[in-house]
This record gives structure tokens, sequence and C-alpha cells, in this order.
């Protein structure tokens, strides 16, 4: 129980490789909060996938103590957001249970997309922010501009910016002081009934679910009977404690304080973060505001390679979504690809570590299908039908309009690529809402149709501008277009994992892509293939694969025999990695790589 | 009891000569280029070989003997002649036998020829590779064209039966260069003729370079396709038809040892590296000997025995081996040997869209690829097996 004054809440805005991850190291490190035998480099981040990629999926907290210049001991509580667009959502929970931030700005590089999506969450939820300028000690460090830019482009004064190099530690003592004079304290009422928030939680196999909770008013004790007043859950505490950042057991956590609690809760999805948590007793009156169950808004169908995994990946994805409740998945059948699953995803992101972890934790070679949005599908008699596979279409003539999801995307780029993002943006259906300018870099915000984005338009604005563009979206809503489903025929037989909704006055062009990327990645046969796009039952783009003329070897005699039998062996492994429609082979690799364009 | 199945395809032996004076670039043969080679102490460890062989192996016919390499031109003929002398003396051997020495075409070398002939070689397989300059010299040859003719003229005087090779589908190399190569090798009157499309191969010089991009002007699929095609045409009409894959030969004239390899007979493999299959009662063996040739040589000094491995063949890989190798051959296979090698029948299933679509036939209980099929071979193969 500490007093309410000598409590700070914070949490760290930054884009990728700005410092976030170094600057909460040093943080922990200076304050002797971790033995120095015990630390290690991004000490938050717990997954494998978290480290490598330098991204954080949970929110994670850790409690430091801090003696400041005044004298007094202060209990610096940091909560480290998942900074990706795709869990906008958990950051807008993080972001409410403190009352300030660091604004964590490479001085090199200067504000990117990603940061100015993150800082304003930190203004919507009334953060005092407190500008920090990182990488200050390499020469290509342009203090100045960077503040002036950040007046600019955010609003807020930078002039107080504090300058540190998270890697060699320079001002970090600064930041520790300024955390404690410059952000508010939180505000609370120790005898209120308790009112705490659900930040975000994770399944332990020992403990069961952790829930991270920020207590707003009253007090929670080992052994209260809680109750979760959305999803109605009540629940006797096992186990309270503060991260340090590893689990420490602690009496009581008062107002304005933030830690964990466990309570034998079997499933991440029983605990929703922004729900909040009272007394199964003396409940508070009115829960908090903003909560909203996650909505996935990205499919795509998971496929063993190997037919015989599916027992294994179905295993692995319910392992998956124990710890995952925005991730949803339902068993999937393609005539293509046999038994499978179809997975909904918070974003692009999510869909990639969910993949990355099923193949590297589960080892399971997966085929993954081209990721597809919801559409909504305003059928002729005035049913609604939501459409996340474009498989499941139903005959056109049963619909009387498609509506999409749409997205406002910023993009911030040097000036010298304008040209070219504003080309990709309008390839990709786009429409221009803003283009503004600070300094050298250009600030672009596009109306963009989530499907055209959902594929590679993230790897296509890396490469057209050399990297130097950051990207952030937000869904604004659906809206109605000529949306129409494209199959493709292989040797005359349709692949169903191969049909992608797109829109009418775009699908010559997609479809021809897709037939000349197929001709390149399906290895010539015995036979010639045709290989079609049609819509309905018209033919739009055709190729052909010519048959193979010539596959033998040439010497082959006693010594040869062995080798032979072996190279035949290893085919027969590799076959396992083709998936057989009629007489043709596909590769697995081609399920995903026929989406992608070139240009 | 009925007669061994290997019999079906006879018996021969292997003798494996692992060195040269220069490793070519293409080459991916066990072969080896030293200073010194010690003539004597390899034909004593040959020798021994041949007796550990002929008492595991006894009483049978013996069809063929096959000196091959690395360069068995290289090995003194008295050394030849010890070894054929021994091997006469520890199998009864078929009145029409086959000896076989593989030869490279230079002057030195058709020097010994009779020498060779004297030493019981009664057919040489040469190397001649090439009959252009530029190509030779690309394909690491230390030969010329006119040096290979007279080695060539030189081999016909002297023995029964000449085959030699020559190496197409090379680099810059159009269907013309090849048709006038091939129109003047056939006009050379050898009874056989072995034409390899040149195959990059890891782990040689030219594998090396193709993999960093090196190697130039390699014909593409369809290419290599049109210069088969036209091998086969030009064959036919001289009369040396394509009885295997890459082996042409007019009546009487096909290589019997190799046959021995593709009709799944039984082989002992004499040598490092050399493999063999033989059967002992029912069981077949597929035997290895040692690939390093001073590593073979203490194993048959200090052993007994060449052989590194042995390993039993099982009937599953019996009836793969043998449609590998079998449907190399015209003339194909025989079904009804190979259920009674496998213990099953054939899985029609999988044959009748590959003979509806024109890559194989069959007549009677014979299964063989047609000539549209042969040269997708290895496609087939994929279907049929993995």
């Amino acid at each position: 129980m500490t007093d309410l004054s000598r409590i700070r809440n914070f949490s760290i805005v930054a884009h990728i490789d700005h410092g976030k991850s170094t600057l909460a190291d040093r943080l922990i490190q200076l304050t002797g909060t971790v033995a120095e035998r015990d630390m290690q480099e991004q000490i938050l981040d717990a997954m494998d996938i978290e480290r490598e990629r330098g991204i954080t999926i949970k929110a994670n907290t850790v409690r430091i103590e801090y003696p400041a210049q005044d004298g007094e001991t202060y209990i610096l509580n940091l909560i480290d957001t998942p900074g990706h667009v795709d869990f906008a959502y958990e950051v807008s929970r993080s972001m409410q249970a403190v009352e300030g931030s660091l604004l964590v700005v490479d001085a090199t590089q200067g504000v990117e997309a990603q940061t100015l999506a993150n800082v304003y969450q930190a203004i919507d939820a009334d953060h005092e922010i407190v500008p920090v300028l990182n990488k200050i000690d390499l020469p290509a460090a342009e203090p100045d501009r960077v503040k002036e830019q950040i007046e600019d482009v955010i609003g807020i004064d930078a002039q107080d910016a504090i300058e540190i190099s998270a890697k060699t530690g320079l001002g970090i003592p600064d930041v520790l002081e300024a955390i404690v004079t410059r952000l508010p304290a939180p505000k609370g009422d120790r005898d209120a009934p308790l009112k705490a928030m659900l930040v975000d939680s994770y399944y332990d196999p020992y403990l069961g679910v952790v829930v991270l909770i920020r207590v707003i008013d009253g007090v929670v004790k080992k052994g209260d009977r809680v109750r979760m007043m959305k999803t109605g859950g009540t629940y006797q505490i096992d186990k309270l404690g503060v991260f340090r950042p590893k689990m420490q057991d602690i009496a009581e956590l008062g107002p304005g304080e933030i830690g964990f609690l466990t309570a034998s809760i079997k499933q991440v999805r029983d605990t929703r973060v922004g729900d909040t948590i009272t007394h199964e007793k003396k409940q508070c009156q009115t829960a908090l505001p903003g909560f909203k169950p996650s909505q996935p808004v990205v499919f795509c169908g998971l496929f063993p390679v190997d037919t015989n995994d599916f027992e294994d990946l179905r295993d692995a994805i319910e392992k998956l979504a124990l710890n995952d409740a925005s991730f949803s998945s339902e068993m999937e059948t393609s005539a293509a690809l046999g038994f499978g699953f179809r997975c909904g995803f918070l974003g692009l992101l999510h869909l990639e570590v969910i993949r990355d972890r099923l193949e590297r934790e589960y080892d399971i070679d997966l085929i993954t299908t081209a990721p597809s949005v919801i559409y909504h599908l305003h059928m002729k008699d005035g049913e609604v039908v939501e459409l996340h596979n474009p498989a499941d279409m139903p005959d056109q003539t049963l619909i009387d309009h498609v509506e999409e999801p749409r997205i406002k995307a910023t993009i911030l780029v040097p000036d010298e690529y304008l040209g070219d993002v504003l080309t990709l943006c309008h390839d990709r259906r786009g429409e221009q809402l803003d283009l503004t300018y600070a300094g050298t870099r250009a600030m672009v915000v596009y109306d963009l149709p989530l499907n055209e984005v959902v594929f590679d338009f993230y790897d296509r604005l890396k490469s057209v501008t050399k990297g130097y563009a950051s990207f952030d979206y937000q869904m604004i809503g659906y809206r109605a277009d000529n949306l129409v489903k494209m199959q493709i025929l292989v040797n005359e037989e349709p692949v169903d994992a191969l049909s992608i909704m797109v829109h009418r006055d775009r699908a010559e062009m997609r479809g021809r892509a897709m037939c000349e990327k197929l001709k390149e990645l399906i290895p010539r046969h015995m036979f010639k293939i045709p290989i079609q796009a049609a819509i309905g039952g018209r033919v739009i783009a055709r190729e052909t694969i010519a048959a193979l003329r010539k596959d033998v070897t040439a010497k082959c005699y006693g010594g040869d025999a062995t080798r032979k039998k072996k190279l035949l062996e290893k085919q027969k492994a590799g076959k396992k990695k083709m998936r057989q429609f009629g007489k043709v082979e596909i590769p697995q690799s081609a399920f995903i790589n026929a989406l992608k364009m070139d240009s | 009891m009925s007669r061994p199945d290997w019999e079906e395809g006879g018996f021969g032996l292997y003798i494996h000569w692992p060195f040269c004076q220069a490793k070519c670039p293409y080459c991916d043969f066990n072969s080896h280029v030293v200073a010194q080679i010690d003539q004597d102490r390899w034909k004593r460890a040959y020798l021994s070989e041949v007796e550990r062989l002929a008492a595991e192996l006894p009483g049978r016919t013996l069809q063929s003997v096959f000196f091959g390499g690395g360069t068995p031109s290289l090995m003194a003929p008295e050394t030849v002649a010890a070894v054929v002398d021994s091997i006469r003396k520890a199998w009864p051997v078929a009145n029409d036998i086959e000896i076989t020495l593989e030869a490279n075409p230079t002057s030195v070398e058709a020097g010994r020829f009779r020498g060779y002939r004297d030493a019981g070689i009664n057919r040489v397989s040469m190397g001649i590779q090439a009959l252009n300059d530029d190509d030779l010299r690309r394909l690491g040859r230390l030969h010329s064209v006119a040096e290979a003719r007279t080695a060539f003229d030189t081999a016909r005087d002297v023995f029964d039966r000449v085959s030699f090779d020559l190496i197409y589908a090379r680099q810059h190399q159009t269907v013309g260069d090849w048709r006038a190569e091939l129109t003047e090798a056939l006009s050379m009157a050898a009874d056989h003729l072995s034409l390899y499309q040149l195959t990059i191969e890891p782990g040689t010089a030219f594998g090396d370079r193709f993999a960093n991009g090196g190697l130039k002007g390699l014909p593409d699929d369809d290419l290599g396709a049109d210069m088969y095609a036209l091998t086969q045409d030009l064959c036919d009409k001289a009369g040396l038809p394509a009885y295997e894959v890459s082996n042409h030969a007019g009546d009487m004239a096909q290589s019997r040892h190799n046959l021995i390899y593709w009709r799944a007979g039984d082989w002992g493999g004499i040598g490092p590296g050399a493999h063999g299959r033989h059967t002992i009662g029912t069981q077949r063996f597929a035997t290895e000997t040692a690939l390093s040739p001073m590593e073979w040589l203490l194993h048959v000094e200090k052993q007994g025995s060449g052989e590194s491995a042995r390993t039993e063949v099982s009937p599953e890989d019996q009836g793969t081996e043998y449609l590998m190798m079998g449907l190399r051959l015209a003339e194909g296979i025989d079904l009804a040997r190979y259920q009674r090698m496998t213990g099953d029948a054939f899985d029609t299933t999988r044959l009748k869209p590959l003979i509806e679509d024109g890559f194989l036939e069959i007549e009677g209980s014979r299964l063989r690829t047609t000539n549209a099929g042969r040269p997708l071979l290895n496609a087939i193969l994929r279907d049929l097996i993995v």
C-alpha cells in the first residue's frame, strides 16, 4: 500500500527500433530492480518472436522503486504496450491504465507513422507526455530538427525534450527524475468499492491465467472474491503480486497501483481486456468506459502441408487460443487442401505471429491461403451475410451488392519517394484524404480498401521506399463497391484455395498476374497445363505451362542405382510439399506466392 | 527349385581403376590424380579381391568383365593380364565373354592397345567426348580430335569391338553443330556409341561454376529435348538404334556388361568405390567398398576384403531398382518377373494414365517406355514409384 502521491504510472510510446525496449532495460537496470547478473536485453519481451522482431505482443508491466532527488522513494509502474496497429484496442486500454507517457523518438530518424498512432492514443487518454530524444550519441542525430518535427506533426511542446542515449545510459537519470516531477500522480479513493481495470492477461501453465490489473478505487487483497463485470465470472484470488519484472507476492494493491492476480482462471478467453474487476459482495456502481470485445478483421486458411498433421495442428491451435482471446478458428474443408482451419486475426502482424508460432513452436509445416477480409453481402432477399472466405461466395445472382471494409492509412515518407507511394496507393484503389509536409517528409493519408492492404501492401511500400516509409492504419467502416469472386482453374479444374475477391475493374489485371505467377510456380508436367482466371463462367485470363519434354538421367550404371534410389526417396519427401489437383501437383508455396504482385 | 532371379540378368564383374592423369571438370566419378602408382601393389589387391568374391560366389558362369574408372588405360598391360588370368581361373567363363576396358584416345594409350588385347581385352570403350577441338579443351580433355581419331583407328585394328562416348548439349552448341558432329561420328564405323547429354553434377568444377552463374550457353530443356530427338533420329537411320537411354548399338553389339545392370543381374564390384549386387540363396545384397584408393588398398591388405558395407536389398527395393534400371532399356521390364521379385503385382492404376498419354506401353508381359516416354523417364518413375 503506497501513498498515491508517491506513485507514477507511465508507458513508453515509440516506433520499432527507436529504442523503447532498450530504454526500459536501462530504467530497470539503473534502479537496481534486477540484479546485474539476471539482466538480459529486452527483458520485458518474453517470447522469442517478440525478441527477434523487436515487437511486443502482450502488455508487460514492471514496478520500479526510485529514490528521487527530493529524498522520497517513488514507485514507478511502467506498462510496456503492444505498439503495433493490430493491437490498437489493447494499446488504448494500457494507455487508460497510466497517467503519462514517455514519447521516445530516434533523433536520427524523426517521428514515424506508428509513433503518431500511439501518441494520439496517449493524448486521447489525457496523458502528460514527456518527449525523449534517443540515440543522441550518434553523429547523425539532429535533436533540433526532430524537436521541431514533434511540435509540427504532433503538436506538443518539445523544447524540454530529454536528450538521451539508451545504449550508453546517457541521460537516463534525467528521465527517471522527469517521470517523478513532470508526470501526475494517480487519483483514486481507497475507501470506495473496488474498481480495477483488466489491462491484459496471459496463460501460465503453472498458475493458470495471470491477469494484469490497474486499481482505480478501493483495495484488493489475496483471498478476496472478485467479479468480472462484463464477462460475469467470479473468482477467488489465489495470488496477488507485482512484476519486478519477476513475480513478487504482495498482500494488497490499492488505488493507483499496478500488479497482477491469479484466481484459477482456466482460459484467457474468460478475461477480456478492458473489463472491470470489482468485489463480488461490495460492487462498484459503474464499469469502466471503453470496453469492447476484440474482433478479428483478417482471415486466412491454415492447412497442414502433410495431411497427417491435421490433429497436431488442431492441438496447436487450441493451445495458442488458450493464450490469445483475439484469435479465432473454425474447421474448414477445402477441396484443394483437405482439412484445415479458417482463422481470424486482429491484423496482418497478428496473423504472421500466430503462423510463425505454429510453425516454430509446434513444428508444423503450413499452407497459408490468401488473407481475406470480412465482406458484407447484401442479399436480394434483404439478408446481410458476412463472407469470411471467398470460397463460400454464394451465387452472384442472389446478391444485391457487396460491401468491403475500408481503412484510413497514414504514411510518412521522405519526399523523394512520395510519387511511388501515391502510385502504389492509387493502384490499390486508394482515395487521398490528406497530404502535408513536415520538413522533407510527407505525410499522406489515404482511404483504402482493407482487402488491398492485407496481402503485400506493406512489403510493396517498404520496397518502393527502400524501407524509409512508415505506415499505420485504422478501420473506418464499410462501403459498397463492384466486387466479384475470381476463380483460378488449373488444368480445367477450379482450385478453391486460390479464389479471391477482387474489384471488377482490376480483375483482368489481377487474373493475368496470377496466371503468370502460377506458370512460374507450378513445375512442368508431362502434359501441358492450362491455367485460367474466371469470373462466374467467363475466362478473363489464361496461360499455359508447356509440357515437360526431357527429364532423364543421362548416365546410370551399376554404381548409380543406389544414388538414384536415394534421389527418388528425396522426391518422395518433396512430394509431401505438393498438393495434387487431378493430375497436377501444385507446390504449397504457390498458394501464397501466386498472389504477390511485382508492381 | 526354379532358377535364381539374377540369372535373368546374368553375372559380371566390375573392376574400378581410380586414377586419371587429370580430372575432367564435368566428371563426378571416383577418380584421383596421383604422382606415382605402385602397379604391383594394386595388382595384388585386385587378385585378392577376385579370390574373395570367387569363394563367396563360386561356380557361376561369368559373362562379362568391365575395367572402368578413372582411366583404366593407365593400367600396365601386365596388371590387366594378371587380373584377367585370375578371373578366368576363378570362374567358368562364357564362350563369348565380353571383357571391356575404358580407354582415353591419346597416342600414349593407343600404344598399349596391343598389350591389352594380349591380356584378354576384347572390347574398348573410348572417351572421345567431342569431335571439336575447342569443345575438347572446354571439357578439360587432354587429347585433340586428330589424336582421338588416330587412337580410334588403332583400336579398330586391334579389337573386335569398339565403342566411344560423346557428350552433347554442350555450352553454345546448336542443333546444327550436333547434327554435323554426330553424322561424322556415325561415319567412323564404331559398332556402339554412348551419347550422353552433358549433366552438371554438384561437387564438380562445372557444378561450382554453374552454381556461381559462370557456366554460360548451356541449352535449355527444350533445346536439350530437340538434340535428344535428333540423336534418336540420326542413330536409327545409321542402324545404331538406342537400346538404352544413352546407348546405341547395332545387332549383337550391345554392351553385355551394362545390360547386366539394367536387367538386374548380379555383379561383383572390385576396386575403390565399386558397388556390387549379388544374390546368396534367396537374399540379394548391395555391396560397397571404401571410396578412397588408399583406404581401399589398406582394407584389402589388412583385412582381406575391400568391402565396407553390405546391406540386404528388400523385395520392394529390388522392384524399385528393376524399374529404375529396366525402363531405361528399349526392351523394358518383365512384369511377371517384377511380381516374382516383389511378391506383388504391379499397381496398374499408376500405369493407366501413362499408357493413355503414350509414355508407356505393355506388350504381353513386358512393360516399356515408348520413344516419347524414354526422355521423360525420371518423371515417369516419379509417377510410378514416388
